[in-house]
């Protein structure tokens, strides 16, 4: 893999788990418990749709650029086959988001997970949230000036999205019984998720040894300090360590992507180049 | 062959820029919100403007009305560029812009420091009323009917009102 090639799968990485998180939380538009919190997910839905079209437009000019030049990669899946037919004209945020298939997508498997109810919401949102923010603090200091200018804009939005849900956990967590038990029912079904936000895909091994990205295992007990400390708020148990489901990053995904992308990519797949 | 414009006047194209609002807060033009970073002449009009939020709808619009603007007084090749770096912020807000804000009834943004941190459960220490001017405000939600925005309640006048978040 060359430099430019790991740069654009990891410039996709931070794209897909923008989308993929922001159109999950866009299911809750209109269905929220009451109209401020609607609004509320509604807004971190457009701050992580927007941070990653940044990302998709950045992503486009690289591999316009060339970065994936080459008659083997015309076929590369990474692509989508919707981007290699016939002469190469140029590629657009558009298709990155709509014409990739499953196996291109390279998102962490904890922000496809879905909605289940109100608490799983939250706690996935919190988890990645305390993800993202370490992750773009540093990300911004990157060599690379593209990536560190929208993860530096990113970072501002994200310290909102993480005292939010870091409230949220703390409400339900320290809340009633009910409360109390469905938090920790989705802690059982998203713990085993968390692991794989700080194991290094081999695009991220590369653009970490570039100076491009941050070492992951070095963010890992920085998300652990504040994951525990709300957790230790809302009285719920930080668990002990567990087998971690991983492959997400390396596009082995759970089923729950394909019924995302069914919706979200349904309309350009049925009516290519459509139009508002 | 080139187009070119007529001779770039820097004050009038300033003064143009002025007359394009925000879509979303449209009391504001995009001078008063601090999103336009630079007018760049050479090698051809050039609008360099930066968002306030990454998923903010506003940009495309906003962009379009640079164009359009401009090209009813004569500028009809202009570039509009995005920068996202350094990355806007409220302080970038000029005063005539939080006075604008305020009789609109929207509180302005508080200055940056004491605010903005990650902490759960911390407040901004006194956001003022639009309305009546009391500091006994509360906040409902930190996410309003844009992303730029908060909702708050005033404990007074008892009005609800919006916040321009700082930012």
């Amino acid at each position: 893999m060359t430099h430019s090639t790991a740069l654009i799968h990891y410039t996709l990485h931070l794209a897909d788990d923008g989308l993929i998180l922001g159109h999950r939380n866009s299911e809750w538009t209109g269905h929220g418990p009451i109209l401020e919190q609607d609004i509320a997910l509604s807004n971190i839905a457009l701050d992580l749709i927007g941070q990653a079209r940044n990302f998709y437009q950045y992503a486009a000019e690289l591999i316009n650029i060339g970065g994936l030049s080459g008659p083997s990669n015309i076929s590369n899946p990474a692509m989508g086959p919707g981007l290699s037919d016939g002469p190469r004209s140029p590629v657009t945020e558009d298709q990155l988001a709509y014409l990739r298939d499953g196996w291109d997508f390279k998102n962490c498997l904890l922000v496809e997970q879905g909605n289940g109810d109100w608490a799983k919401t939250i706690l996935r949102q919190f988890l990645f949230s305390a993800y993202q923010t370490t992750l773009y603090e540093k990300l911004a200091q990157s060599r690379d000036k593209t990536l560190a200018a929208i993860a530096a804009k990113s970072y501002k939005e994200g310290v909102y999205h993480l005292r939010w849900s870091s409230e949220w956990v703390i409400r339900l967590g320290d809340g009633t019984e009910e409360s109390h038990t469905r938090m920790n029912n989705a802690l059982d079904e998203l713990w085993k998720f968390t692991g794989e936000l700080h194991t290094a895909a081999t695009y991220e091994l590369e653009t970490a040894a570039k100076a491009i990205s941050p070492d992951l295992s070095t963010l890992q007990p920085l998300w652990k300090e504040k994951v525990k400390e709300v957790f230790d708020e809302a009285g719920i148990t930080y668990p002990p360590s567990v087998w971690m489901q991983t492959g997400g990053k390396e596009g082995r995904h759970t089923e729950h992507l394909g019924y995302v992308l069914a919706e979200m990519q349904f309309l350009q797949r049925a009516y290519p180049g459509c139009e508002w | 062959m080139v187009t070119t414009n007529k001779n770039i006047d820097i004050t009038e194209v300033r003064k143009l820029l002025g007359e394009v609002h925000d879509p979303e807060v449209p009391v504001l033009t995009i001078l008063d919100l601090g999103i336009v970073r630079d007018i760049r002449v050479e090698g051809g009009l050039e609008i360099v403007i930066t968002p306030t939020y990454s998923g903010c709808p506003a940009m495309d619009m906003i962009r379009q009305q640079i164009v359009t603007t401009l090209d009813q007084h004569g500028y009809g090749q202009v570039k509009v560029t995005t920068v996202l770096s350094p990355a806007w912020t409220t302080e970038w807000m000029s005063q005539e812009g939080k006075d604008k804000l305020k009789a609109y009834g929207i509180a302005p943004p508080n200055p940056l420091q004491q605010v903005c941190q990650i902490r759960p459960f911390h407040r901004e220490e006194a956001v003022q009323c639009p309305h009546c001017g009391s500091y006994h405000t509360s906040l409902i939600s930190e996410f309003g009917s844009t992303a730029c925005k908060s909702l708050y309640k005033c404990m007074d006048c008892k009005e609800p009102f919006d916040y321009f978040k700082c930012h």
